[in-house]
């Protein structure tokens, strides 16, 4: 319980931190902190009770789109503002380091492996930030069907 | 007139770091409301085209340096040309607007250099730190983050910067364990990086690869992925010296 109030709150922090160096407009920081907390818990929560990255990340990923989409339509502000840095805890920032000092220390089969990893993830979160795009799209073009 | 208006908001947001297939879309829409429903716009990372018809001339503006990202200069962008749509403000109240918007400065730089030294820390955590990396982290990533953006205005190659930004990390980082300040030289290495870490170019590529956007798309993701080395590199300078 501990450790994920300890999650929450650093990653909170850290989007919002983030907010600041992207110059997020001062009434939006809340907001994307809270987009980068709750994605961040979603991968961190599934990752702890067994899941692989991979698709944590995508969960993730998916997560963050719905609700910055969502606050991008209650704010009407650009979705970018949110997306950012809710998408930020789940780069694979530590997978890639891990991948770049095996290569300096000439285990390229480890680094090779690693470097798949970080492509994997990397296509991850693109297909999350798609999903929001697609659902986007499909209750658009239902609503104008119905109108 | 509408033309200066459209270019100038384009401009604004291509410089700011808005995603290529918004740029043109704010313009198109402005050209619209202002009585231009045929107007083409086509903008790449480096410039902008836009001709208010189809058979007309075309206006073109190089973009040569892109500031870095200013996320609420878009939003407000973004807002005016709501009103426009709207028809809230007219045509030389849109201009004086937009050359306001065009002034707006960024958070002082003590307050993103604090930033990004808390989000370092607050990264290290997050990544399975304990809490005795937290302070390591938080200064090396000050240091690095300070680095950069002082060494951006003197040289204006961005990925020099963002090398000797993580270069700094690294030092700070090893001297800091070295000297018993911390546990995990990775763990505090890996959170003090993450401000470096392109996210805005990231997502821009995506979303304008998404969009059908194909090359700025491509061209952004090169150069999320040559920041992305230019950051390693400046790691594994480290490493050789262990």
């Amino acid at each position: 319980m501990l450790m994920i109030s300890a999650q929450l709150v650093t990653s909170f922090i850290a989007s919002a931190g983030f907010g600041i160096i992207f110059n997020v407009p001062k009434r939006s920081i809340i907001q994307s902190g809270l987009v980068g907390m709750l994605g961040w818990i979603c991968y961190y929560s599934l990752t702890t009770y067994g899941l692989d990255v991979v698709p944590a990340t995508i969960f993730g990923a998916v997560l963050v789109s719905i609700l910055s989409y969502t606050c991008a339509k209650i704010y009407k502000t650009p979705i970018i503002i949110f997306t950012v840095s809710g998408i930020i805890p789940l780069v694979p920032g530590g997978v890639a380091y891990r991948a770049m000092r095996q290569f300096v220390e000439n285990n390229y089969d480890l680094a090779i492996q690693l470097s798949a990893q970080v492509m994997l993830l990397a296509g991850g979160i693109a297909i999350g930030l798609m999903f929001s795009e697609v659902v986007n799209q499909i209750v658009k073009k239902v609503f104008i069907r119905k109108d | 007139m509408v033309e200066r208006v459209c270019m100038l908001a384009g401009k604004i947001m291509l410089v700011s770091g808005a995603e290529t297939y918004r740029v043109e879309d704010t313009m198109n829409r402005i050209a619209n409301s202002f009585g231009a429903p045929n107007a083409q716009s086509y903008a790449t990372p480096t410039a902008i085209n836009f001709a208010i018809d189809a058979d007309s001339e075309a206006k073109m503006l190089r973009i040569r340096k892109r500031s870095t990202a200013d996320l609420s200069k878009i939003a407000e962008v973004n807002s005016i040309s709501r009103k426009i749509a709207a028809g809230e403000i007219d045509l030389g109240r849109a201009f004086l607007l937009l050359q306001e918007v065009e002034k707006g400065k960024l958070y002082p730089a003590w307050l993103q250099i604090l930033a990004s030294a808390i989000v370092s820390g607050c990264f290290a955590i997050m990544f399975g730190g304990r809490w005795e990396d937290f302070l390591p982290a938080v200064i090396a990533g000050g240091i690095g983050f300070a680095g950069m953006i002082s060494f951006e205005r003197f040289v204006d190659i961005r990925f020099l910067a963002e090398f000797l930004g993580a270069f700094l990390i690294g030092i700070s980082s090893l001297l800091f364990i070295h000297y018993g300040f911390g546990t995990s030289l990775d763990l505090v290495i890996i959170g003090a990086v993450m401000p470096l870490v392109p996210g805005l170019l990231i997502t821009n590529a995506i979303r304008d690869l998404m969009a059908g956007h194909l090359v700025a798309g491509v061209s952004k993701g090169v150069e999320a992925s040559l920041t992305a080395v230019a950051i390693g590199a400046g790691i594994a300078a480290i490493f050789t010296f262990m």
